[in-house]
This record gives structure tokens, sequence and C-alpha cells, in this order.
């Protein structure tokens, strides 16, 4: 054991490194994402059609697909049409395409729930499309999927240790850098597991926070 | 952007695709039958009286659920041995996947167990069934059929997490599609093959469990 802690003491930036490459990829993933699985979802329910089908295209084929072939298939294909794309530029683009298709649907779910009575009402009080989704739809379809959201930011941390596959210095490659070296597999991806677990857990409890915050009464 | 199509490649490896697809299934149904033991368990542990087993039942979901099934992958897989736990290929997936299937599955058979009215259960009592009996001939069953569309979503999501096999080298279809793309340079086909593949699998999957869902009745 006190081999363990001197081997993790020598990795130690490494391993912040890593822990800090992780954390960096799964925000821009899960910000690019949130954006775009809001458009997808607003454009799901009141786009234009052509726009709705290329939208559910999108989604269904997000969806459909293991988020690793996504990720595999982006680093390889973007190459083929010569988009210079780093290793994390690519993983980070393939997560952003991922959280984007299933918040979509989740958004889209959220907003059909909402009685269209709701648009009337904003109409007869002399509000247009654009602010009525922003002030009447929006608010209460993104308190509806808080939960799922939240769910959907685990997974894309968790998505981001299949970037290592594709050569991304994040937290996982780091790990198996240092295992490569010191041969102490068990502890170390333990260690990385248990980074991964307080990243993931702290997020989770957050979300509990600000649910509560926004629950109505 | 001169990318010419060329799909002979993958109709001449068609074999080895359809073979990978087969046993990333196989490898998602192995899964699955684990899995859904351990939640069962665990389902019934953490609805049931027993504090420390309800203890116990929810760090193994809060666990499991925050880590990566990566990071569970290659613990089984290079980790273990060192324990002497020695595991081929196949089985040490099967048992990380199973292991990550069952606490999704604790989730979903904990909501089916306490959606079962109260009522059932004390007129399984009231009739003279023992508390073993109650839970075995009245609340699984309706449990399982409460859990059925959860349990077909669960098990799709497996067969995508199947495609994690291929960073053990488990030749199932996300590593045929990466071999023919490392082979060929066919690189467009290639994933386009994989990823048609692998819809149109979940999709047959969804439609068959929707069936399945019609054919026994909600209760």
């Amino acid at each position: 054991m006190g081999e363990f802690f001197a081997e993790i003491w020598t990795a130690r930036a490494q391993l912040a490194e890593g822990l800090l490459a992780t954390i960096e990829i799964s925000a821009v993933a899960i910000f690019t994402g949130s954006a775009l699985g809001l458009f997808t979802g607003i454009g799901l329910v009141y786009g234009w059609r052509p726009l709705r089908w290329l939208l559910r295209f999108y989604v269904d084929v997000v969806r459909g697909t293991p988020v690793l072939v996504l990720i595999l298939a982006t680093f390889y294909i973007l190459a083929v049409f010569g988009v210079q794309f780093t290793a994390v530029g690519s993983g980070m683009f393939a997560l952003s395409l991922f959280c984007g298709g299933h918040l979509g649907e989740i958004v889209r779910g959220a907003l059909q729930t909402i009685p269209a009575t709701q648009i009337d009402a904003g109409k007869s009080v002399g509000l247009r499309m654009p602010q009525i989704l922003l002030l009447v739809l929006l608010p209460q379809a993104l308190r509806q999927i808080l939960p799922v959201w939240i769910n959907t930011a685990v997974e894309i941390v968790k998505a981001s240790t299949l970037l290592s596959i594709i050569g991304v210095g994040e937290l996982l490659l780091k790990t198996q850098e240092i295992i490569g070296r010191n041969f102490l597999t068990l502890e170390f991806y333990t260690f990385a597991g248990l980074l991964y677990f307080l990243v993931n857990f702290s997020i989770e409890r957050f979300g509990r926070i600000v649910e509560r915050r926004l629950a109505l009464a | 952007m001169t990318y010419t199509f060329n799909f002979n490649v993958i109709w001449a490896n068609l074999d080895q695709l359809l073979s990978g697809l087969a046993l990333g299934l196989a490898l998602a149904f192995f899964s699955i039958l684990i899995g859904a033991a351990i939640g069962l368990a665990a389902a019934f542990a953490a609805t049931g009286g027993s504090r420390f087993l309800r203890g116990a039942a929810s760090v193994y979901v809060t666990a499991i659920r925050n880590t990566p099934l990566l990071v569970i992958v290659l613990i089984a897989y290079f980790a273990l041995p060192e324990l002497g736990i020695r595991m081929g290929k196949l089985e040490s997936f099967v048992a990380s996947l199973a292991i990550y299937a069952g606490a999704y599955l604790t989730e979903v058979f904990r909501a089916s167990l306490i959606g079962i009215p109260a009522g059932l259960i004390d007129a399984g009592l009231s009739i003279g069934l023992t508390r073993f009996q109650v839970a075995r001939l009245v609340r699984f069953p309706i449990m399982l059929r409460n859990a059925l569309p959860a349990l077909g979503s669960t098990f799709i999501s497996l067969f995508k997490d199947t495609s994690i096999a291929a960073a053990i080298a488990i030749p199932e279809l996300t590593f045929q599609a990466r071999r023919i793309n490392v082979d060929t340079f066919r690189v467009v086909e290639a994933w386009m093959a994989a990823s048609i593949l692998y819809l149109g699998t979940c999709l047959v999957i969804a439609a068959g469990l929707r069936r399945l869902e019609r054919h026994f009745p909600k209760f």
C-alpha cells in the first residue's frame, strides 16, 4: 500500500492533467451538446417539415449507434474529408453530437407535454412565437428535463473514457500510461474509477440541489 | 473532398460484420440474463426490511452507475487476474456488463416493485400465502410485466454498450468495422455499414418489444 501511495505521488502531475482534461472535454461536450439538443428539440416540434425530417434522422442515428462507433467514425471520417482536427477536437465533436441527439429527444418530449393552450394564451397577451418559446414554454420544459439532463451529463463524463481509444490524453489514458510504467494495474484502475465516481457523484448531488431549489412548492 | 464510394469491401467482409453483430447480441443477451438476476436480488433487498441490505443495494447502484463501463471492463480483464480471478475475454466482458446492467436493472425492478398496490400483497397474505410465496407468486410476475418496457430499453442500450468489447479485442461489430477501416481505408463505408447494422438491429429489437408488450396486457 505504501508503494501505491508513493506511485500516486510520483504520478500526481499526470493524474491531475488527465483529470483536468476529462473535466474540460466533458464540460465542452455537455455545453455544446446542450445547445445543440435545445435547438434540435425545438426544431423537432416547431420546425418546418424538411428541418424536422433532418433532425429526426440525426436524432435516430445518434440514438441507435453506440457512442464508441460515433467517436471512431468521427475520428477517421473527418480526416478522410480533410478536416484537420486533433484527436481531442474530433472526440469533443463526437461527444457533443451524442449529447445533442439524446437531449434533443428529451427536449422534444418535454415541449410536447406542455398544453397547446399555453401558446394560445401567450399569443392572446400579445407575445410573438420566439417570446412564447423563451418566456412560456422553455422555462417549464427545462424544469421538467433537469433530472434527465443531469443524467446525460454523467453519461458524457463516462463516455469521455472512450476517447482514450483514439489516443486522447484524458484520465483513463493517463492511468494506462502510469500502469505501463509501474504495473500497479488493480490499484491504478481502481483509483481512476474512484476519481470518475467522485466527479459523477458531485454532478449528481449538484443536480439534486438545483432540482430542489427549482421544485414547485 | 474527392471521396469515391466503393462498397465491394463491405460485401466481401459482410460475414465478418454479421458474425460481429451476432457476437454483440449474444454478449448483451448473457449480460442481461445475469444482470437481471443481480438486479432482482438487489431490488428485493432495496425494498426489503433489512436496513443493512437496503444500504448495500444502494451503495452498489450508486457506485456502478457513476463509474464508466470501460473502467469496469479494464479492471475485470487486466486487474482481476492479480487477485487470482482469471477469466477469458468473453467471460470477463460478460461479467463486467452484467454487473453494470445489474445496477440499472435494480432501479428498474425497484420502481416496478414499489408500483405494486399494497392491497394485492395484503390479499395474498390474507389467503394464507407466506411472505416468500407472495414475493414469488404475486410481486414477481406483476413486477416483471411492469418492468418490461424498461427492461427492453436496457437491453438495447446494453447491445450498444457491447461495442466497448472492441477495447479488449473481442471481435464484435465495432472491432470488425475498425479492422476494415484500418485494413482497406474504406473509412466511410466501414462506419456506415456498422452504423446501419447497429441502428437496424436496435429498431428490430424495439419493434419486437412493442409486440411483446401488447401480447402481455399491462396490469
